[in-house]
């Protein structure tokens, strides 16, 4: 099991949140015909053996979105932090 | 020349004590250069060696592998052989590997214990079995055989299934695709290992790349843990890690990794005499030779390189196992696994040429890579052969994301961890 500490709720099992994935991505303004951007954003994946930077939602509890800094060979996790307050790509 | 094997090779062995056996594959040093470097010695590297050697007379061929043969996925798999699929790339493309099972055995000159015992997927509503009956009927247009159900007819294929009137999931009835089976995995890899090397492939195990021997914009090799490595095409099959070899070559690909559990329990009797899915949750189900109950589910659900599972996809897989089969939660776990999964945002996989001139890219498997093992080697083979696709994985290419060509099976949208 891993535990996700987060920063509304306090430590809880993983399986509490629901899993999204890379936390890198920015998404092109809605409405834009950015082709090879919106592609960008959807497809391509760093997909890092090491430090991975994920989103998680506290599905289960206050619903909250989080950015989780986790490595994905031992699984710890190294931070978390509202997803607002991510760091830029 | 190489022992074949026979009746009368086991006959004349058996008198000798069993002594007389030769080494199924030879052990060789690298060479200086190769017209072809293969990284990956599972499965579809194994295959993609002997196809190119077999049906391409590309001979002069390098495997490299890390470890040692079929020590990644092909060894960790469920064993599922199929071509229930409803796509068009798909479906020709797995009833073309279907085509290759059969004659495997015979072809390779190895026992791969090819077993078409029939894949029964048990519907627990009415709406999964409307999806099946969809599914049967575009299976059959397609030509391939598919049988729908009733819930009678499923007791009567698998009657220890839960039957019961306190099941939490009725059976509602089911598909039966009576041509899919399993295969022995390792055989499957050993059998390929040793048809190659007799056509001169050089298996080389223990050699790990490390990087690209790059010529301008061209690979013309490989740095490995045992040497430098001339190579006029080099070939990725590494599924599990092939963003890490991809990202050398500065390729990023639309590919998460993530872990998948598989599990054995003791040995029993036969009694599983199908391969058993059910829609209840994503639970897949057979009885090995031995005896022991295979089986799985769902990957853990988020990004993972380590090959261990987490104990809440333990629970939900053997809870799984019991609602179906009521009498299995008496048995214990022999063992359980973990294997690494490159999802793709489509669900299916990458056979291709790639934009760096001399690099070729197998991989995407999802969960389904074993089944996909004989076409996988084929038209990859093809791919580097002839630079370009075989009519089989024409779809199965890197631009069809950009394209809007995404070969979405299962209809989830662009989550590589859904898939």
């Amino acid at each position: 099991m891993l535990r996700i500490h987060c920063p509304y709720c306090g430590e809880r099992d993983h399986e509490e949140f629901s899993y999204f994935g890379d936390a890198t991505k920015t998404y092109p303004p809605l409405g834009a015909e950015h082709h090879d951007a919106w592609v960008e954003a959807v497809y391509p994946r760093d997909n890092p053996k090491g430090e991975h930077l994920e989103f998680w939602q506290h599905l289960l509890a206050c619903r909250r979105w989080l950015v989780v800094r986790r490595h994905t060979v031992t699984h710890d996790i190294l931070a978390v932090m509202p997803a607002r307050e991510r760091p830029a790509a | 020349m190489a022992q074949r094997y026979s009746a009368w090779s086991l006959f004349k062995n058996a008198l000798g004590g069993h002594q007389g056996w030769e080494r199924a594959w030879r052990d060789p040093k690298p060479k200086k250069s190769y017209d072809v470097v293969i990284i990956g010695g599972g499965g579809h590297g194994l295959a993609t060696a002997y196809y190119l050697a077999r049906n391409h007379g590309i001979r002069k061929v390098a495997i490299l592998e890390k470890g040692f043969v079929g020590s990644g996925n092909v060894g960790r798999n469920t064993t599922i052989v199929r071509s229930n699929y409803m796509m068009q790339e798909n479906t020709a493309f797995y009833e073309h590997s279907m085509s290759l099972w059969r004659d495997l055995s015979e072809d390779l000159n190895y026992n791969v214990m090819f077993s078409p015992r029939g894949y029964l997927f048990a519907a627990c509503s009415q709406a999964s079995l409307d999806g099946l009956v969809r599914r049967a009927n575009t299976m059959r247009l397609n030509g391939i055989r598919a049988d729908i159900l009733t819930r009678e007819e499923v007791r009567k294929e698998a009657p220890y299934l839960d039957f019961s009137s306190q099941a939490r999931f009725p059976i509602y009835g089911g598909m039966l695709q009576p041509d899919a089976g399993t295969a022995r995995h390792d055989a499957v890899a050993w059998g390929y290992a040793r048809a190659a090397d007799q056509l001169g492939v050089d298996i080389i195990q223990n050699c790990e790349v490390l990087d690209y021997i790059w010529a301008g914009e061209r690979i013309v090799g490989v740095k490995t843990s045992r040497g430098d490595i001339g190579a006029g095409k080099v070939a990725v099959a590494v599924a599990g890690h092939t963003s890490v070899l991809a990202q050398k070559a500065g390729l990023r690909l639309p590919i998460e990794s993530h872990v998948l559990q598989a599990f054995v329990t003791e040995s029993i009797k036969p009694v599983v005499h199908h391969v058993v899915v059910w829609s209840a949750t994503y639970f897949y189900v057979s009885q090995s030779d031995k005896g022991g109950l295979v089986f799985g589910g769902h990957l853990d659900r988020y990004n993972s390189y380590a090959q261990r599972g987490n104990l809440p996809n333990v629970a939900e897989t053997t809870q799984g196992l019991t609602s179906l089969i009521p009498f299995a939660s008496r048995l214990r776990l022999l063992r359980h696994w973990g294997g690494i999964m490159d999802m793709t945002p489509d669900g299916s996989p990458i056979i291709t040429t790639t934009p760096v001139p001399g690099l070729y890219l197998n991989g995407g498997w999802c969960y389904g890579g074993f089944k996909a093992t004989p076409a996988s080697g084929w038209c990859f083979a093809h791919t580097i052969a002839h630079d370009k696709s075989h009519e089989y994985n024409a779809g199965f290419t890197m631009d069809r994301f950009a394209r809007g060509r995404t070969i979405d099976e299962a209809g989830y949208g662009p989550y590589n961890h859904l898939q």
